[in-house]
Formats: C-alpha cells, structure tokens, sequence
C-alpha cells in the first residue's frame, strides 16, 4: 500500500517535472502561445459580443446569444449607407493608387535617373508623417481653397495616403523580376507596348493584386484622415466613431467580423497556394 | 527603335510623373497651406489673416506642454513595450516556424484587419470595470477594491501597444528571417553559450529590424488620439487629441496647425536623437 503510494506519488512528481522539463525547453513556444492568444483576444470579444443580447444600450456585458444581429445587420439607421460609402472609396481609392505606384515602382526599379532620391524621399515622407498631420494639412488645403468636403475630399486623401504603399508593394515584387522574358519578347519583334501587355502585366500581376489589396484594406480601416476631411458624409471608421460615444449596437460588431472574416480567408487562401507552390517546386527540383 | 533610343532618357518621368504630381498637390502642398495657416491670426468668425504670427507657435508650446510631453512619454513606453514583446514572438516564427512561418505570420497580422476604432473598442470590453482583468487584478491586490483599468495611463499606453504591434514585429521578423542561421552555429562551435551568442550575433544582426520597428511604431504612436479618447480619462489626452479638438471643433486653425508642426518637430528630434544614440552603439559595439 505504502509503496504504491509512494511509487504513485513519484510518478506524480515525475509527470510535474517532466512538465516543467517540458515547459523550460519550449519557454520561447510557450511564450510564443501567450502571445498569439494576447493578439487574437480582442478578436475573440468582437466576434462574440457580435452575437450579444445587450439589455441597454452599451454591448459591454454579455447578456445572451442571439442571432437577431446577424439577421439585421442594417437595421441601425446609418450603417448601411456608410458601408456602402465605405467600399466605393476604397475600391476607387485602390485603383488609382495601385495605377500611380506601380508607374513610379517600375521607374525606380527600371531606370537610372537623376532625382531619384528625391522621389524616394516624397514616397518615403507621407509613411513617416503622423496620420492627424496628413489629415490636417489636406484639410487646410480644402478649407482655403473653399473646397465642399463630402465624397470627393474623402477619395482625394484615400489615394494619397494610399500611394506610398502601393510603390513599396509592387517594388519589392519588381526587384526579383527576370528581365530576360522582356528582351527575348522584343528580340522576336515585339514592340515597347505589346512586350508590357504580354509579359511585363501577367508577370507583376501578384505584385499589383498584392498593392490593390493592402490599399483596400488600409482604405476601409482608415479613421483619422477621413474624420478631418469627410465633411457631412459617414464612412463605416466614422459611424463606429459617431457610435461609441453613446454605445456602439452590436452590428458593428457583425461588421467588424465579416471584414475581418473576408480579409482571413484571403489571406490563408494565399498562403496555403504559396505552400502548395513550394512544395511542387521542391518535388521538381 | 529610333523613337525608343530618342525618348529612353524620358521614360522614367513619364512615369513617374502622375504619381509624383499627385503627391506634390495632395501631400507637399497641403502642408505648404498648413505651414502658412500656422503663421495666421485672427478667429473663425472675423476671419484669418496672415501676419507672421510667430506667437502661436510659443503659445502651442506653453500652453500645451503637458500634453506634448505625454504624447512623447506614451509613445515611447508604447514602443519599448511592443519592442521586448515581440521581439521574442518574431524570434521563434523566424527560426522555429519551419514551413509554417507565413501562416504564423498570418497571426500578427489578422487581428488588424478588423477596424481599428472596433479594436480599441473591444479592449474597453477587456479592460472595463465590471471586466475579467480589473476583477483578477483586484482581486490579488494589484488593483484597490474600487480601482479601475479605464481612464487611467495604463489603459492608454496598453491599447497603443496593442494596435501597433505589427508595425514592430513585422520589420522585427524580417530581419531576424534573414539572419544565416551557420553563422550562430558557428559561434557556438567556437563554445560561446547559447546566450552570448544571441547577445553578440543575433541581437547585432537584428538591429536594422529593431531601428525599423521602433520609428513605424513611435510616429503614428506620438500623433495617436484614438487610445487616449476610447480608453482614457481627459487627464490622459495627447496631443493629437487636442490638434483634432482645435481643428474639428473649435475652429481654431492657427493654433492647431502650429501645434501640427510642433508634433512633427519633436517627432525629428525625437528620431534624431534615436538615430544618433543607435549608430553611436553600432561603431562602439
């Protein structure tokens, strides 16, 4: 009795301290662990108070599942009509943006030309200028120039501060690029034109959907900027702004998942074709 | 051929002419307009004129130390804190994530893409004070049994933590994946522990990721006012909760854009003296 107790206790300590063998070996995985559950944890609260009962008109408190938010994603007067907004300036915003970066990626991989660095400096500057400065500034530009604010000022800031990354996106993609498919197109007679439409565009392609994503995503998040130029209209950032002061309804919280959500599966979608793709590569090498 | 070898020199600044053209009228301009309304006088009723008025710039100083102070303070523990957190995370994605290391990534990343303002809403969820935290905080004491999370410096500091933390581990990761894992080895067949190795190969190597890091986290972190609004009391505002003030609601156009200026000369000053101390390090280290 006594010695299987003892031999029950040993085993006991020997689980402990294997444990802790366990954890002193893994303390980076371990901590690796906290980390991702600190990152996610807000995610957690917004996708679950996103099917919240609230009782009053805060939806801090859980107080019940429901589905009734799902069902009536667009039943706060204001939501749809902002998220309607909210898409249109990103997906133009994104368009034009993606369309100016990638002119100015291909010249600065492509050509030597003076004023180089000071085109790096301009695409440089707008990504080190604090947000609330680019608002402020665009806004002193509309204000004296006695400019309406409402759709037009809100696209005009989206585009500008979506350039910048558009030129870094496409030009890191540009610099593994292989030059010889172009000069063995125009050595078979391609001209200029056709050499970019036919082996240039479907080559960089990745790049460009690449920069048109991040800017869309970086368009429909941004907040500070459009508040200082949005004038009378309501993007999705703003009504949740306009919201939270007296109690943002749970639809937000819809919203905020499904964005979250359509981004997620993109992303891993992408993630999981590169892996395929490396996998394929290595079985050929 | 001929028109191409003619024009070859002009290319790149047809290209480059757009995107360049935008950003000067919608960035470099505007903070032309911003300057010029810096050195006006005058109220929203009786109209601006410029004069000169050097005086706002003294007066943006004096009367708002404080809070030009706090903006710097917040950042800076801001960017310490999300520096020593992921630093490690960034550490075990780069050199134990294997094949997974996108995917993982993935995981820094998504947690961004549901809207900032949601975000930050969801840790007024965490942190309120009928919240998990401030019960288990009380609870052990570390909090007094009516002391709160919300309202307070900490709430603020630890919400710009969280919503710049990709912008630190991000460059963190890249330059710690670029790192040739044969030179760690080699060091410690040259019998240096696993810790001076880190200390003298991995840490140097690193330092590009952590300059990188620290300047994408500390400068949207000083002009930030989203925290300190959601999260914090009036006693806890930045800067940029003033300059949004002045600007949106109590037209008071000078003052705000001289205190833009001020933000962004401290930001230098601040950068600079970053700049300085990490390259005096990296000639002595």
């Amino acid at each position: 009795m006594s010695t299987a107790a003892a031999a029950e206790q040993r085993l006991h300590s020997n689980a402990l301290s294997s444990a802790w063998e366990f954890v002193k070996h893994h303390v980076l995985t371990v901590y690796a662990l906290l980390a991702f559950i600190y990152l996610m944890l807000p995610i957690g609260i917004v996708i679950a108070f996103s099917f919240n009962d609230p009782k009053g008109r805060f939806n801090y408190v859980w107080s019940g599942f429901t589905l009734d938010n799902w069902k009536n994603w667009d039943g706060v007067p204001g939501l749809r009509s902002a998220m309607v907004l909210s898409l249109e300036i990103a997906l133009i915003a994104s368009l034009i943006a993606t369309a100016l970066g990638t002119l100015i990626a291909l010249a600065l991989v492509r050509y030597g030309f003076r004023g180089r660095g000071v085109t790096n400096f301009l695409i440089f500057l707008p990504l080190s200028t604090p947000e609330i400065v680019l608002g402020a500034s665009l806004l002193t530009l509309f204000l004296n120039l006695t400019i309406v604010f409402g759709f037009w000022t809100i696209l005009i800031a989206h585009v500008m501060f979506c350039i910048s990354f558009a030129v870094v996106t496409v030009k890191a993609r540009l610099i593994g690029f292989d030059r010889h498919l172009e000069e063995a197109a125009m050595d078979l007679g391609a001209n200029e034109w056709a050499t970019f439409r036919r082996v240039t565009l479907p080559l960089i392609a990745p790049a460009l959907l690449a920069a048109l994503l991040l800017c869309f995503a970086i368009s429909i998040d941004d907040f500070v900027v459009t508040y200082f130029n949005a004038g009378p209209r309501t993007t999705f950032p703003l009504f949740v702004w306009g919201a939270a002061r007296v109690g943002a309804p749970p639809q937000v919280n819809v919203i905020g998942t499904v964005i979250f959500s359509v981004a997620v599966i993109g992303m891993v979608a992408n993630v999981l074709v590169q892996m395929r793709r490396e996998r394929f590569a290595a079985a050929a090498d | 051929m001929g028109f191409l070898h003619r024009h070859r020199n002009l290319t790149p600044y047809l290209l480059l002419g757009p995107g360049l053209l935008y950003l000067a009228l919608f960035f470099v301009v505007p903070l032309g307009f911003l300057a010029y309304q810096s050195l006006e006088s005058g109220n929203f009723d009786v109209g601006y004129s410029f004069t000169w008025a050097w005086g706002n710039y003294w007066d943006a100083i004096k009367n708002y130390r404080g809070h030009f102070i706090r903006s710097l303070e917040y950042a800076g523990i801001a960017t310490i804190l999300a520096l020593v957190f992921s630093y490690p995370l960034a550490y075990w994605i780069a050199f134990r994530g294997g094949r997974w290391k996108n995917l993982l990534l993935l995981f820094i990343v998504a947690p961004f893409f549901v809207t900032y303002l949601i975000r930050t809403l969801a840790w007024e969820t965490i942190l309120a004070d009928q919240g998990p935290v401030v019960s288990v905080l009380r609870d052990v004491g570390i909090l007094g049994h009516d002391g709160r999370l919300l309202a307070t410096s900490t709430a603020v500091v630890a919400g710009i933590t969280y919503n710049f933390f990709p912008f630190m581990a991000l460059p963190l990761y890249v330059s710690l994946e670029q790192i040739d894992g044969r030179l760690i080895e080699a060091a410690q067949d040259l019998y240096a522990s696993k810790w001076k190795a880190f200390l003298r190969i991995t840490l140097p190597l690193s330092l590009p990721g952590v300059v990188a890091g620290t300047l994408l986290t500390f400068i949207p972190a000083a002009g930030d006012f989203i925290n300190a609004q959601l999260l914090g009391a009036p006693k806890n505002h930045m800067i940029g909760n003033v300059i949004q003030s002045k600007f949106l609601e109590l037209t008071d156009y000078p003052a705000a854009a001289s205190m833009s200026f001020v933000l962004m000369a401290a930001i230098l000053i601040m950068v600079a003296l970053y700049a300085r101390a990490v390259g005096t390090e990296k000639l002595t280290g």
